[in-house]
């Protein structure tokens, strides 16, 4: 990332929408000891996290959903390596507290609802997310779901499923064109 | 020994350097260029280039344990996974910060060539004029007319993209073909002609990219990865373009991994008769002995050259008797954005990735206008369509979510200020010699703040960034005034300026080292001012003028 990128992605955090394009301007900024790495990442945890990426981007007729580009591997990754252990431990928390919210409303952990029921299940839970963000002070912790969040985007639309099937990739494009036709339908340029 | 002796020494091989030793190579001098650090071989050590964003496994973001290894880098956007050793380790070459001051630099063959910005403005007489007219610090003691062919004279050879726009404060340069504005930018860039009567324009970049025929290059092929180093030697580098020329004159010997630590002075005859070098991964310590020396570390560290160089004539350093070494040291100050959504052109995106946006060039304190502040700002920025990271209203997660962010979102438009910093004696670097770096050597000191004139600039360019897009008739407008400590520009400059008087400067106006005339100093630090403008094609034009003039007294063995 050169500093125009960077400029166009403080843009985009004015906008509101930061999505882990904050987190890779700022890399992992604040001072912390590095957690114990992956220990608490089981192949379970790991299953889950991909249910959890797959009911946010689903497979469709279009193209594959999140579990397709190993979402789940990726969380593990980031949360291991880049996350400061306060963020860590919201993100592991997130998922005791995904399980207890989807027995609350279906009596059942997470894993064995239905795709509908997941579903429904995150729906709610992206719009508590959201409302606590929007009164969110910016020393405030974050919400567990707005890191799976974040990591589900950022993972599979730079993954190679995302960036080739979602999107269009497209490494050397050899010319420059600032008023190229598109029309509704046609897929956004993946990240180079 | 006499294997150590050459006609030229120039030591660094960024933008500034790269040109000296071409420069001086092909006017038939034998020339040895030391770098500090490691060797990059154009094409063949761009190791990370021709990857895919999914072949890091951090997908580009630096992890905790690399975050914690760079205090400094980490505080901006050069810190990430993908080419950290292009940057200096913070904890090899540490340095003092009085004031916090952000310090990122590029210790290998090219410098911070391989990884700049490439923007390339001239500057003009309301930049050389500016300290004269206005009273600050010291005039310029060169003005536009004589520096103009200098500006021609690298443009033709280093390649700049740009238009010529008429503009008579940003001068026209020899220019290959502009790039293409988005279809947007185009808009915004009329309205705000028409909106302040052609006393503000938007105008494309002018970049270091080869977008028509050029000798010896290839074309940009618009991927938008040069910070990664360009296979196809799209953009101007030491790599692409200045070491190539001068490898060819067979005149060049390069030596990477050779830290400059002391000029060498002969007080008796009043010159430096060569440099001291420590191997850095040997520790040895050598001697090489030329007629003429260009400094080219950059600002910073050719400063810590020349003040580590003291010697009992010169107790605060070479070129210290003006006591003006290592001060007025400048950068430009940003962090201040604007932006906000442009409705329709939903049938236009763009092909490409542009390795340039737009430019605002400065317009405050101009046509007999005069705010509460001296100098300006110019801003770059441009429009684009967002992409994923966007919030979606009518989908929160799903199949019709992942859909919509499959495509690309409504037209933004951004844009960001660079402001000038003036020449402050009290913003100044020193040696502390209570530190060592890991050669053992001591490390400098860096003291160095905005004071009220950027601070009052900086409201104005919120301000007048907001209202710009607003007149533009781009919606939803936000902004801030962020981050804008020192450093972050990476313009560093000013610490060895150039002047009329041997009292006041410790440069001349060939860029000679008063104390020591074959002592040469083409990196930013000759700079008297800071202009708004992105210097490294300043320092190109200077530093082949020195050379030219170099070479020219060496024949009149008047050096």
């Amino acid at each position: 990332m050169n500093r125009r990128d960077a400029i166009a992605r403080v843009g985009l955090i004015l906008g509101g929408t930061v999505v882990g394009s904050q987190a890779f301007l700022s890399g992992c900024a604040k001072k912390s000891e590095v957690a114990a790495t992956g220990s608490t990442f089981t192949p379970e945890t790991v299953s889950f996290l991909d249910e959890v990426g797959e009911t946010i981007l689903p497979t469709s007729a279009a193209s594959p959903g999140a579990k397709e580009s190993k979402i789940g591997e990726f969380m593990k990754t980031i949360v291991s390596d880049c996350y400061e252990e306060k963020d860590q431990k919201i993100f592991m928390d997130g998922i005791g507290k995904l399980n207890e919210a989807s027995n609350k409303k279906f009596s059942k952990d997470f894993m064995s609802l239905s795709a509908t029921e997941k579903h429904d299940l995150l729906v709610e839970v992206d719009k508590e997310a959201k409302d606590y963000l929007a009164s969110k002070k910016e020393e405030d912790p974050q919400h567990y779901f707005t890191l799976m969040k974040q990591l589900t985007l950022w993972g599979y639309f730079t993954s190679e499923v995302g960036s080739t099937k979602a999107l269009r990739f497209l490494p050397v494009p050899g010319r420059y064109d600032g008023a190229y036709p598109y029309k509704k339908g046609d897929r956004a340029w993946a990240a180079t | 020994m006499s294997e150590n002796v050459y006609d030229a020494i120039v030591v660094g091989s960024g933008i500034s350097g790269g040109w000296a030793a071409k420069e001086l190579c092909e006017k038939g001098l034998k020339v040895i260029m030391l770098e500090r650090g490691q060797n990059i071989e154009h094409v063949k050590d761009y190791t990370q280039t021709n990857k895919a964003p999914w072949e890091f496994p951090h997908r580009g973001k630096a992890p905790l344990k690399l975050v914690q290894e760079y205090p400094v880098l980490k505080r901006d956007y050069p810190l990430n996974e993908i080419n950290t050793d292009w940057w200096a380790s913070d904890k090899d070459c540490p340095y003092t910060e009085v004031k916090r001051f952000d310090w990122f630099r590029g210790y290998h063959v090219g410098g911070r060539s391989l990884m700049w910005g490439k923007q390339s403005y001239r500057l003009s007489d309301l930049d050389f004029e500016a300290n004269a007219k206005e009273g600050i610090a010291i005039d310029w003691p060169v003005r536009y007319k004589e520096i103009a062919p200098w500006y021609d004279y690298v443009e033709k050879f280093a390649g700049i993209s740009g238009n010529k726009d008429g503009i008579d404060h940003l001068p026209d340069g020899q220019f290959l073909p502009p790039m293409d504005m988005t279809v947007v930018e185009k808009d915004v860039a009329a309205r705000i002609k028409e909106h302040y009567k052609g006393k503000r324009h938007m105008i494309i970049g002018r970049a270091a990219h080869v977008t028509g025929p050029l000798a010896g290059r290839t074309q940009c092929q618009y991927r938008n990865k040069c910070g990664l180093g360009c296979p196809f030697g799209g953009y101007f580098s030491t790599q692409s373009s200045t070491l190539p020329a001068a490898t060819k004159t067979g005149n060049l010997t390069l030596r990477p991994w050779s830290i400059v630590t002391k000029v060498l002075y002969d007080k008796d005859k009043k010159k430096a008769t060569g440099v001291e070098v420590l191997d850095a991964q040997t520790n040895q310590t050598y001697e090489y002995k030329a007629k003429i020396i260009f400094l080219n570390a950059s600002t910073l560290n050719t400063a810590w050259i020349l003040m580590n160089s003291a010697t009992d004539v010169w107790p605060e350093g070479l070129g210290s008797s003006s006591g003006e070494l290592g001060h007025n040291l400048m950068d430009h100050h940003l962090g201040v954005y604007s932006h906000g959504h442009v409705d329709g052109y939903e049938d236009k995106y763009v092909y490409g990735n542009r390795p340039n946006g737009i430019y605002i060039p400065r317009y405050r304190n101009m046509y007999g206008e005069k705010r509460d502040y001296i100098r300006g700002f110019g801003y770059q920025g441009g429009a684009s369509r967002e992409g994923w990271g966007r919030n979606v209203a009518e989908y929160s997660i799903g199949v019709e979510y992942k859909e919509a962010l499959s495509e690309p979102g409504p037209w933004t438009m951004g844009i960001g200020g660079f402001g000038e910093i003036l020449p402050y004696h009290d913003n100044k670097a020193t040696l502390d010699k209570t530190k060592k770096d890991k050669w053992g050597l001591n490390v400098l000191s860096i003291d160095c703040e905005l004071k009220e004139n950027e601070n009052k600039m900086r409201q104005d360019m919120l301000n007048d960034g907001l209202e710009m897009l607003e007149a533009a008739g781009v919606k939803n407008v936000t902004g801030k005034i962020g981050d804008g400590t020192p450093g972050r520009g990476i313009h560093e400059m000013g610490t060895a300026r150039m002047g009329k008087d041997p009292k006041t400067s410790v440069l001349n106006n060939f860029n000679q080292v008063w104390d020591a005339q074959n002592v040469f100093i083409t990196d930013g630090s000759f700079m008297t001012s800071a202009a708004c403008q992105n210097p490294s094609l300043t320092y190109m034009a200077f530093t082949a003028r020195a050379a030219d003039h170099a070479v020219k007294e060496l024949k009149k063995m008047n050096i």
